[in-house]
Formats: structure tokens, C-alpha cells, sequence
């Protein structure tokens, strides 16, 4: 393969740019509550500072291993999760922060988890790509692609015997999209009528590679679904509203008992695939296009545009950064785990013992 | 006291938990209309209805992925892979995903489930029909591992793997299927990590895992023939191990041996070897030694399958030449 030859089958950054679509202005008037919208408003800030803040922390060589951050995409998990009930069941992948903090994961205890401390929300034992909260319906991040659309359709199993009206979300990547557990889950998940949608994130890239040229059809997720008797829902997932006009629809239809959703948010990725990538794959034109279609301040200007106050905005931001500030803090305080912790919770009984 | 043969005894057993705990469901591969490819789950889809007992696509993926999500919520759940072969086929949500979760987590998620899947050979089904896959399972923190040899054993290990909070591998052996033997009345409950001395022996000790249980006790009837007196036990389950029932009659006999179905290398009798060598060398009067498949696939031709899988004659031979300090 030539390495010094400009050529776009080999240079992926020399291929035309794939361009965000332009913002429906429209969504303005759409009904939703505006209590909502600041809620989807802080969320916003707190993945974005949050995330961050974990980006320095990983310069510091505070955390250690591997991040997959969402800068860029965190309109997608702000709108979910505000559509979501409390009682609601969420499944993520390793990019699983956004997930697990805008159902309510404290932002101490997930930093510290990147950090390794015994104060982290795994007590540092699954660190940044399995984020998990059962207590707020946060049930996993899985860094395996694929496994865990299976395991959201059991969720949703469950509570459809249970009669209880949750619903399971499940978040993935455009990649997960050419993996077998991919199809078989939307199989079951149809032939079961389950209560669960599945929200793909197409950033598209899987990893270092454009998704175009490994994926049999231009929408990877959207044009999956009528093999599955499932309608091909697009949304531009870069803005919030949109986002949580289509997740409201698909939750409540399936807390309706009417069967799953698949979802395609086409979104970006403001940085590379984890921290090892600086993502230089990528037309720069491509970056910038998306980075003008931030969903953070194209958020700002709409709601000022609705007659919020400048300063109702700036203090859930001031808000957001004492927040991430004292999450800082409590994660860079906690101590390492030890010995005390290394043979615990392998079994039900606490314990890691195999034989007597 | 009823006559039960020892697929019929897997249905008995879910049967019991499933009367006992109305959230209990299970899943597989026809295993509901059809009554499951090895008629061990027959009359379970009348008796507790589509909703409890219910037929999945192929899709072994799917199906544990299922039991996963359910369990984590709260329900107990049985999932069945049709042949323990196909463990290989979602092995990822098995070795990556269940067995891990906990751990994880830091104990915040639970799996009440039990995985059971037709293992071993002596059917003729070949190489990706037949293989003993307990040590896959065995050697993955996280997972436990159970392997009957008789009809009791089936119903109450059954119970105990439904009742107990962690995720249980359970090995239902093919060719052990059409035996039979009188199970007790009332319900039947066993106990996880318990091995059970089958023929108590004062020469030798042979431990074997479900097949290879009655062809060990075989042997050992024709070793008493010439004179040596083999214990026996049935390890039963390999997480949680029973070392100590083992360790001790090691202690009695000074000899061990492994009769195992699985191919050569690393099989869970090389763990136990390992386990006696250093807990009870000073006991030992011999080497230890294990009987085992070759390290090759299994065969599907009738001879040749025979000539893979340890035999009574095997057995017998073995313990022969090497009792004396024979390699």
C-alpha cells in the first residue's frame, strides 16, 4: 500500500466532506416544555465540561488507560434521558459517559471511577468503558460491540412480563450496526414486540475508518430497519429538540406496548476515537463544517431566541462548573483501591473463592 | 419414588423451580412446542405457557443476551443452548459480559441464571456436535460450573444452580440421557461444590465428571476383580470445587487419577492434579495420572470416537500399568 501517494482510498482525510445538515429552525416552536429545554440545556454543559475536565485530568496523567469521550454528541444522551422516565432502562457502550451522567450518575463518583479510586462508582474495578448505576436505571456501559442490544432486549423482556412500562434505551455506535448481535437483537426484539429503543450514534466513523466504506447501505442504521419490520427513523442529532421529539415518540409508543424503534442520529465526534486518536483521518473542512453545527451554542441562541434570559443560562453554566469543579475534587481525593478490594465481589456472597 | 431417566429428569427439575418461583422462565431453541432435540424439556410449555417456556429464533447471541438483561432486572432466568458447542457461537456474552458483570460493577448487579446445554459425545454427532466444553466455562472467573452423572443429580443440582444468585453453566450429557435410576420423592435440592464419593476405595483414587463417572465405576469393578480397591468420586461441579472431599481421599489412597472426556491439554483433571501435587504430595505414593480424549477433535465414525473417548477398558488398563509406579 503507498503511504506517500494523495490518494483517498488510502487517506481517508482527502475524501470529500460529509456535511452536517443545516438546523431546522422550525424546532423553535416545537412543544416542548421549557423547563425541559434547561434541563436538556445543563445537561449539555455538564457532558461537555465534564468531559472535559476528564480530557485535562488524562493530560495530568491522572487518568490512566483508555476515554472515549462524546464531545460533540452529547445532544443525543441529553435528550434521551430527558424523555426517559426514572424507572426507564438505560444501556450504553465504552462512549458511555453522556449516558451515565444525564441519568443522574453522580460526576464525583464517575471521575473518580477514570481515576482509578476506590471512591469511583465501580470502587475502580470497571473504569471508563463500563460505567453503571442500577440505582438510577443506569445499566451498563459494555465495550464489546454489540452484546449489550441483546441484553437491553432482556430488560425489556422483563418488563414486559413484569407489566411495569419501562422501556429500555440503548445507545451504539454506527459500527455496531455491521455486528451479528446487532441483527439478532432487532430480530427478538420485533417477534417479541419489546419495549426498547435502539438509538444508534452515527458518528461516521467506526473507530479510524468512514462507516460509508464498510457498510453495505448509505444509512447504517436507518436502512437496517425495514429487514426488520421497523420504520427507518433518521434525526439530526445534533439538536436537542429534535432528538427528544422523536425519543418522546418512541418511548411512549413502546411504554404503549406497540413494539422497539430503531433510531439514526447523525451526529459528529469533535475529537478522535479515544485519547490514543488524534483523528487525523478526517477532512478538516469535514471538522469544521460539524464543529459550526455544535449543538451547545446552536442550544444557546435558540433558547435566547425563546426569551430565556442571558442569565438563566449563564448561571446553569456557572452551575455546571462548580459542579464539575467539586467532582474534581472528591475524584482526585479519593484513595487508590487495595488489596481490601481485589478479591471481593466475584460471587453473591462478596467473596472470589472457588474452591473449599 | 419414581423411575425417571435422566433427560426426564431435566425437565422434572426445571419443573420443580418452575412451581416454586412463578417468575422463573426459560428460553431456547425449540424448547417449547418441540419439547427441546433431546426431549428434556418435554411438558414444560403446558404446564407453565408460552409466556414462561418460550421458543427463541437461532440466535445463541439473543437468546443469553436475553437471560442477561432479565436476570439483571430481577427475574431468574433458564436459557438453553441446544449444544454446548454453540457455547463458542456467544461466547462473548458468556466470557466478556455475565461472567464478569459483577466484578465489574462492584457487585451491583446480580445474574440469577443458569445457561444448560447438551454436552459430550458417544453419540456420533462429530466434532462440532460432541465436545466436552466444561473447562471452557471452568477456567473463566465468574462462572460456575456443574455436570451431573445420574437422574438425582440432575434434579437437585438443577435446583441449586436456579437458587443460586450467580451465573451457572450446567452440562447435561448426551450420552447419559436414557439412563435411569429412582429419584426420591418430595422436592430435591443439592448443594453447589460438593463432589460425592460413588465407591469408597483404599488403593486409589479416581475422580470423573459426569460420563465418565459410570465407566470409572466400571473399571473399578474389574480392578476390584484383581485385587485393587478404587475410590471413586463424582466431582459434580467444578466452580465451586470440592477439593477437600478429594484431598482427602487422596490422603487414604496415596494415588490419584482423572478420567476426563475433554481433549488432553488443560483439562480441569490438569487443575486438580495440580491442586493434589502441591496440597498432597506428601500423601502421594505415585505420580498422578490422567486419563483423558487425545488432544484432537472427536471423530464422528463410531470406532474411532470409541478409540478417543476414555473406555472402561482405558480405565482399567491404565490404572493397571501405572499403579505400580509405571509411567
Amino acid at each position: 500500500m503507498p503511504t506517500d501517494t494523495a490518494d483517498p482510498r488510502y487517506d481517508y482525510a482527502l475524501r470529500p466532506p460529509r456535511l452536517p445538515q443545516p438546523v431546522d429552525e422550525s424546532l423553535a416552536s416545537a412543544p416542548i416544555d421549557l423547563d425541559v429545554r434547561l434541563e436538556m440545556y445543563r445537561k449539555l454543559h455538564l457532558l461537555r465540561q465534564w468531559s472535559k475536565r476528564a480530557h485535562d485530568l488524562f493530560l495530568q496523567n491522572l487518568v490512566k488507560g483508555t476515554t472515549h469521550l462524546s464531545l460533540g454528541q452529547e445532544a443525543v444522551a441529553a435528550a434521551f434521558s430527558s424523555a426517559m422516565r426514572p424507572d426507564d432502562y438505560t444501556f450504553a457502550t465504552y462512549r458511555g459517559h453522556a449516558h451515565s451522567l444525564s441519568r443522574g450518575m453522580d460526576p464525583g463518583e464517575a471521575l473518580a471511577e477514570l481515576l482509578g479510586r476506590k471512591n469511583g462508582v465501580l470502587g475502580g474495578k470497571g473504569g471508563s468503558m463500563h460505567l453503571t448505576d442500577v440505582t438510577r436505571g443506569m445499566m451498563g456501559s459494555y465495550a464489546i460491540i454489540g452484546a449489550h442490544l441483546c441484553i437491553a432486549n432482556g430488560a425489556a423482556w422483563s418488563a414486559q412480563m413484569r407489566g411495569t412500562g419501562q422501556v429500555a434505551v440503548c445507545f451504539f455506535g454506527d459500527g455496531t450496526t455491521n455486528i451479528g448481535a446487532f441483527h439478532e437483537a432487532l430480530n427478538m426484539a420485533k417477534i417479541w414486540n419489546l419495549p426498547v429503543v435502539f438509538v444508534c450514534e452515527n458518528n461516521l466513523y467506526m473507530e479510524y475508518t468512514p462507516i460509508d466504506l464498510v457498510t453495505a447501505v448509505p444509512r447504517p442504521a436507518a436502512d437496517r430497519a425495514p429487514a426488520y419490520g421497523l420504520e427507518p427513523i433518521v434525526v439530526d442529532g445534533n439538536d436537542p429538540d429534535a432528538v427528544y421529539l422523536v425519543a418522546r415518540e418512541a418511548i411512549e409508543r413502546a411504554r404503549r406496548g406497540e413494539g422497539p424503534s430503531l433510531i439514526e442520529a447523525q451526529t459528529y465526534r469533535h475529537g478522535g476515537h479515544s485519547r490514543a486518536d488524534p483523528g487525523k483521518y478526517r477532512p478538516q473542512s469535514e471538522v469544521e463544517a460539524w464543529k459550526a453545527r455544535d449543538p451547545i451554542p446552536m442550544y444557546h441562541d435558540r433558547l435566547l431566541k425563546l426569551g430565556t434570559p442571558e442569565a438563566t443560562l449563564t448561571g446553569i453554566e456557572r452551575q455546571v462548573a462548580e459542579v464539575v469543579d467539586a467532582a474534581t475534587e472528591f475524584a482526585k481525593n479519593g484513595p487508590e483501591p487495595g488489596l481490601e478490594d481485589l478479591l471481593v465481589n466475584v460471587w453473591a456472597d462478596g467473596g472470589a473463592e472457588w474452591r473449599n | 419414588m419414581a423411575e425417571l431417566s435422566y433427560r426426564e429428569a431435566v425437565a422434572y427439575g426445571i419443573a420443580q423451580e418452575m412451581r416454586r418461583d412463578p417468575r422463573l422462565v426459560m428460553l431456547g431453541e425449540d424448547i417449547a412446542a418441540a419439547g427441546g432435540v433431546f426431549k428434556t424439556t418435554v411438558g414444560l410449555l403446558e404446564e407453565f405457557g408460552p409466556d414462561r417456556v418460550r421458543d427463541t429464533p437461532i440466535s445463541e447471541q439473543a437468546i443469553i443476551g436475553a437471560a442477561m438483561g432479565a436476570a439483571m432486572t430481577g427475574i431468574p432466568v433458564i436459557a438453553e443452548l441446544m449444544f454446548s458447542d454453540f457455547i463458542a457461537v456467544t461466547w462473548d456474552m458468556i466470557a466478556n459480559e455475565i461472567a464478569k458483570t459483577r466484578y465489574m460493577t462492584n457487585g451491583q448487579v446480580t445474574l440469577p441464571l443458569v445457561i444448560r446445554t447438551a454436552n459430550g459425545g458417544g453419540v456420533r454427532f462429530g466434532a462440532q456436535h460432541s465436545q466436552s466444553v466444561e473447562n471452557w466455562c471452568m477456567m473463566i472467573p465468574g462462572l460456575k460450573v456443574v455436570a451431573p452423572a445420574t437422574p438425582t443429580d440432575v434434579v437437585g443440582l438443577m435446583a441449586a444452580s436456579v437458587r443460586d444468585p450467580d451465573p451457572v453453566i450446567f452440562f447435561e450429557h448426551k450420552a447419559l440421557m436414557a439412563t435411569s435410576e429412582e429419584i426420591p420423592d418430595g422436592e430435591i435440592v443439592d448443594t453447589l461444590g460438593t463432589a460425592r464419593i460413588r465407591r469408597e476405595g483404599t488403593d486409589l483414587t479416581i475422580a470423573a465428571l459426569a460420563a465418565m463417572v459410570p465407566r470409572a465405576l466400571e473399571a473399578a469393578e474389574m480392578l476390584a476383580a484383581d485385587g485393587i480397591s478404587a475410590e471413586v468420586i463424582d466431582v459434580r461441579s467444578l466452580v465451586p470445587l470440592d477439593t477437600r472431599t478429594i484431598l482427602q481421599s487422596v490422603a487414604k489412597t496415596g494415588r490419584f487419577y482423572t478420567v476426563e472426556e475433554n481433549p488432553r491439554v488443560l483439562g480441569w483433571g490438569a487443575e486438580l492434579v495440580s491442586i493434589v501435587s502441591h496440597e498432597a504430595f506428601w500423601d502421594l505414593d505415585g505420580p498422578c495420572v490422567r486419563i483423558t480424549t487425545p488432544h484432537i477433535p472427536l471423530p464422528a465414525a463410531s470406532s474411532l470416537e470409541d478409540l478417543a473417548i476414555p473406555s472402561v477398558q482405558k480405565i482399567y488398563e491404565t490404572v493397571k500399568r501405572t499403579i505400580g509406579g509405571a509411567p
